[in-house]
């Protein structure tokens, strides 16, 4: 009797045990099929890819209106402002509520009077006259080649941005994601600055006018570089290449290249101010390629030296030739 | 207030302001970064490093003197520093009595027993000491404080931080992390066999406590001999030194948690010796003596490496300041401090490049880090506690001022590995390292050469006014457009080089016509299409082993341009130019 229920009791277990394996096993079958893979792995991760990072020019700029204003003089501050008042002021550019985003030349911790980097008197003077013109926020950004913490800081553009109330945006890894310019060859699936642009409504490109033995002169072009992540150094095989794409990366709202001091020799690091001299100029501009043919000029050097700006100009970035914008002329000092 | 409950106050606040320090060991403009923090006070506090450096070196460098305020209170009131301070041991203490949590209190008494093999800790610092004397410092392998910093600093606070981002914008990189997180791990763990496992056994500075507590007047014991045999006051004693007996008096941490546990009250922290009996010390055993002379006849043998000397690695570069390799051993407590406080994250941890005695002393890897040494940056000196790492400022790093006739300090100088390196090994234009050496003037400069590219040598063409037309199909996998080709008459070695501009199709457009003389067009003529390459060649003269180069160089797994030792200001033995 004794056996009868224990048999009874062992069917019911089994029985029990028979429904949770099945169970189980359906479940792994299931989870298998669900997963299976008959193709295995792409030969690369594939991540959806950008086109680019946009186009910023202002639009609805009245007819007749001055592009681009070559400013002499010794103050940045005051060049700036002369300059962007014979452009018809700020507001032209930036309107209520815009998002702008600057992009500096931050790439050296070097301080500001060596000239590696943007100044950061042009850094606060350019966020005033956003904030003045109206600008719900100023970010402020460049993926630099020493620590960005240093190179912010010791350039003063950190201190310069946060006495006018821009926000600095570091390089963070989660910011950057892959573009593949249309027609690019070299930016393809390429790591870019992306996670600094949603929300920004216009871009200001702010530049120092500096030699650089490999694509003989770094100023406005040379600086959206610094928009690229990952190995980027890979580029300089094809310098005016990748600085022609980049004239295609993005198009800015307004350029502004300071030449007040210029780097001539031992470019783009410099490290002595026996590299730099005076040059008393300041170029702003809508158009990228004519502010660097000016800087060229600044530099002692000719277009034939620096390919990549006609190579641009074809590419539809601008006008190498810049006397065609009719630049209006100012003198500072006078 | 119980001295107990002034104990665990004082434990949590030692802890904490450890953890304050590690934060603000940060280079950055806030208040709560690097200004002034003694980041390094915990560390100075240590007698064992301020003893193995006076060994190892005959002087007592800056704040290290902290250290004698330890020494002077642990002579009149015994290991206070391990019950109250030392933020390695609170964490013990806490780990301890968590794993205990739940046991029965005969558990705890038992786990609480004095043990012979306490006297371990004592042989390990005669051997450390020994080694000081010889001249290499190796106690902060097993220091608590340089012990803590490494791996708190190195290994957990990265990986915590990496969400936070307050210790950093972007993730740190240490290699071989995990063997000083393991060590620490292990450490930890060690207190499930033992509470205290680490403080009672392996603590060479508890050690030094225990021994600098002989004749300290205050001490724990016993107001009477009578004494039923409860054991309760050992139930939760931290230092295992048997206060229900004959005390032994050095292993006691003054963790005073007997005091109120005495069902009598017959235990007291007072002026007198214990009315039981003490014991000055463990007995220690002849064998174990042995042992570490044994040890410290084997490190003796580190030297006949010649690692310090004719053998020396040329990839091991030491931080800007380092003494020469000798001396620097007989400094460096491997804290971690100069590791955890580089904004560029290139000082690392070394596991073997120095050797094993170097193990976790900083070496630079220019190629995990953020940079290169950063011209204007001396914060790795600055913060080295025992100036094996000289605090250099930043005139003697440039070289600038009084420091002018010397020179700046150099890590070493860079080498071209022109096996690798684009425009010397394949045809590329690159200049990458030219262009991020911060020297003025450079420290790399170029030499230009155009070289006929693969299957572009007397190539059959018809030059037109403007342009060319190639006969022959244009190299795959070249950009001929970019600036960097230029086109000339085959033969005519002495012929002007002509850009090319652009191409459509087999056209070819030059930035001058091709000069060939008296005609507009010419069938059947045969160029050559060059490259124009600027090769890079180091000015050892300049160069100061920054690694800016190394660290940019787009060769991107073992670099084209490399930074040896050769030349570095820290030895005259590695001197290269003349």
């Amino acid at each position: 009797m004794n056996r009868g229920t224990d048999q009874k009791v062992n069917r019911r277990d089994f029985l029990k045990r028979l429904g949770y394996a099945s169970a189980l096993a359906l479940g792994a079958c299931g989870l298998g099929l669900a997963l299976y893979d008959p193709r295995g792995p792409a030969p690369l991760d594939q991540t959806k890819a950008l086109t680019g990072l946009g186009d910023f020019t202002a639009k609805n700029l009245a007819p007749g209106q001055a592009k681009m204003a070559i400013v002499q003089g010794t103050d940045r501050t005051v060049m700036f402002e002369q300059g962007l008042k014979a452009l018809g002021g700020m507001t032209s550019f930036i309107q209520e509520g815009d998002r702008v985003l600057i992009k500096v030349n931050a790439a050296f911790a070097s301080p500001p009077s060596l000239g590696a980097t943007t100044h950061p008197e042009v850094l606060a003077a350019v966020a005033r006259a956003c904030f003045n013109a109206g600008a719900a926020q100023v970010l402020v950004t460049d993926n630099p080649i020493n620590d960005p913490d240093s190179c912010f800081a010791i350039t003063g553009l950190a201190a310069a941005a946060h006495h006018t109330g821009a926000r600095i945006i570091m390089p963070a890894a989660s910011l950057f994601s892959p573009v593949s310019l249309p027609g690019g060859k070299l930016i393809q699936n390429w790591p870019v600055l992306v996670g600094a642009f949603p929300g920004v409504t216009k871009v200001i490109v702010v530049s120092p006018v500096k030699d650089h033995q490999r694509a003989n002169a770094s100023m406005t072009l040379k600086n959206l570089y610094g928009f690229l992540g990952g190995r980027r150094n890979v580029f300089h095989q094809d310098i005016n290449g990748i600085i022609t794409e980049l004239s295609q990366l993005l198009r800015p709202t307004l350029c502004v290249l300071d030449g007040t001091v210029s780097m001539i020799t031992n470019g783009p690091t410099g490290g002595s101010l026996a590299d730099l001299k005076e040059t008393g100029t300041m170029v702003l501009s809508t158009d990228p390629v004519a502010a660097d043919a000016l800087g060229v000029e600044l530099l002692g050097r000719t277009l034939a030296d620096v390919p990549y700006l006609a190579m641009a100009q074809a590419a539809g970035a601008g006008q190498a030739d810049y006397r065609l914008l009719k630049p209006v002329r100012l003198n500072t000092t006078i | 207030m119980r001295l107990v409950t002034v104990r665990r106050f004082s434990q949590v606040f030692f802890l904490l302001l450890f953890l304050w320090f590690c934060i603000t060991a940060t280079v950055g403009p806030f208040f709560w970064q690097l200004r002034g923090w003694p980041i390094n006070w915990l560390l100075e506090l240590s007698p064992l490093t301020a003893l193995a450096t006076v060994l190892s070196t005959g002087t007592l460098f800056a704040g290290l003197a902290w250290a004698l305020v330890t020494i002077v209170l642990t002579l009149l009131v015994g290991r206070f520093f391990c019950g109250f301070v030392c933020p390695l041991g609170a964490i013990h203490q806490f780990a301890g009595w968590l794993a205990r949590w739940g046991r029965t209190q005969a558990f705890r008494v038992e786990a609480n027993r004095h043990r012979r093999l306490q006297a371990v800790k004592y042989y390990l610092l005669a051997f450390l000491l020994a080694l000081a004397l010889m001249g290499s410092v190796q106690t902060g392998l097993l220091d608590p404080l340089p012990l803590l910093h490494r791996s708190i600093n190195l290994t957990l606070a990265p990986i915590a931080d990496k969400g936070l981002r307050v210790m950093s914008e972007g993730p740190r990189y240490y290699a071989s992390a995990w063997l000083i997180g393991a060590v620490f791990l292990a450490a930890v763990a060690l207190n499930l066999v033992l509470p205290r496992f680490f403080c009672r056994f392996v603590c060479p500075l508890g050690a030094l406590f225990g021994l600098m507590s002989r004749f300290s007047p205050w001490r724990l014991g016993k107001t009477s001999n009578q004494c039923g045999d409860c054991r309760l006051c050992e139930e939760y004693c931290e230092g295992a030194c048997r206060p229900s007996g004959r005390i032994i008096h050095s292993e006691c941490v003054l963790c005073f948690n007997c005091l109120d546990r005495c069902p009598a009250g017959r235990i007291t922290f007072a002026g007198q010796p214990s009315a039981a009996g003490e014991a000055g010390l463990p007995d220690l055993s002849r064998r174990g003596f042995v042992v570490a002379g044994t040890g410290l006849l084997v490190a003796s043998m580190w030297e006949l490496g010649g690692l310090s000397g004719a053998n020396h690695n040329p990839g091991l570069i030491r931080p800007p300041g380092a003494l020469d390799e000798n001396r620097f051993l007989a400094r460096c407590l491997r804290c971690g401090q100069c590791m955890r406080v580089c904004p560029a994250n290139i000082i690392q941890p070394a596991l073997l490049e120095a050797g094993v005695q170097g193990l976790w002393a900083p070496v630079i890897n220019y190629r995990l880090g953020r940079s290169g040494c950063q011209l204007n940056c001396i914060a790795c000196g600055q913060v080295c506690p025992t100036a094996a790492l000289r605090p250099l400022s930043l005139e003697e790093k440039l070289g600038l001022g009084e420091y002018a006739a010397q020179g700046p300090v150099r890590l070493g100088t860079a080498f071209v590995d022109r096996s690798r390196c684009l425009p010397w090994a394949l045809d590329r234009p690159c200049l990458v390292c030219h262009e991020m050496c911060p020297v003025s003037p450079k420290a790399i400069f170029t030499r230009t050469v155009y070289e006929p590219i693969r299957e572009g040598r007397d190539l059959s063409a018809r030059v037109l006014s403007q342009g060319v037309d190639l006969y022959a199909p244009l190299p795959p996998g070249i950009n001929l457009a970019s600036g960097d080709y230029f086109l000339r008459v085959h033969g005519q070695p002495e012929a002007d080089f002509r850009r090319i501009l652009g191409i459509s199709g087999n056209r070819l457009t030059l930035a001058k016509p091709l000069a060939v003389v008296g005609r507009q067009v010419f069938y059947g003529a045969k160029v050559d299409i060059m490259v124009r390459l600027l090769r890079p060649y180091v000015d050892a003269a300049r160069c100061i082993g920054c690694g800016m180069c190394e660290h940019e160089c787009p060769v991107s797994g073992l670099r084209a341009i490399r930074v040896y030792s050769e030349n570095e200001s820290r030895s005259r033995a590695g001197r290269l130019i003349v």
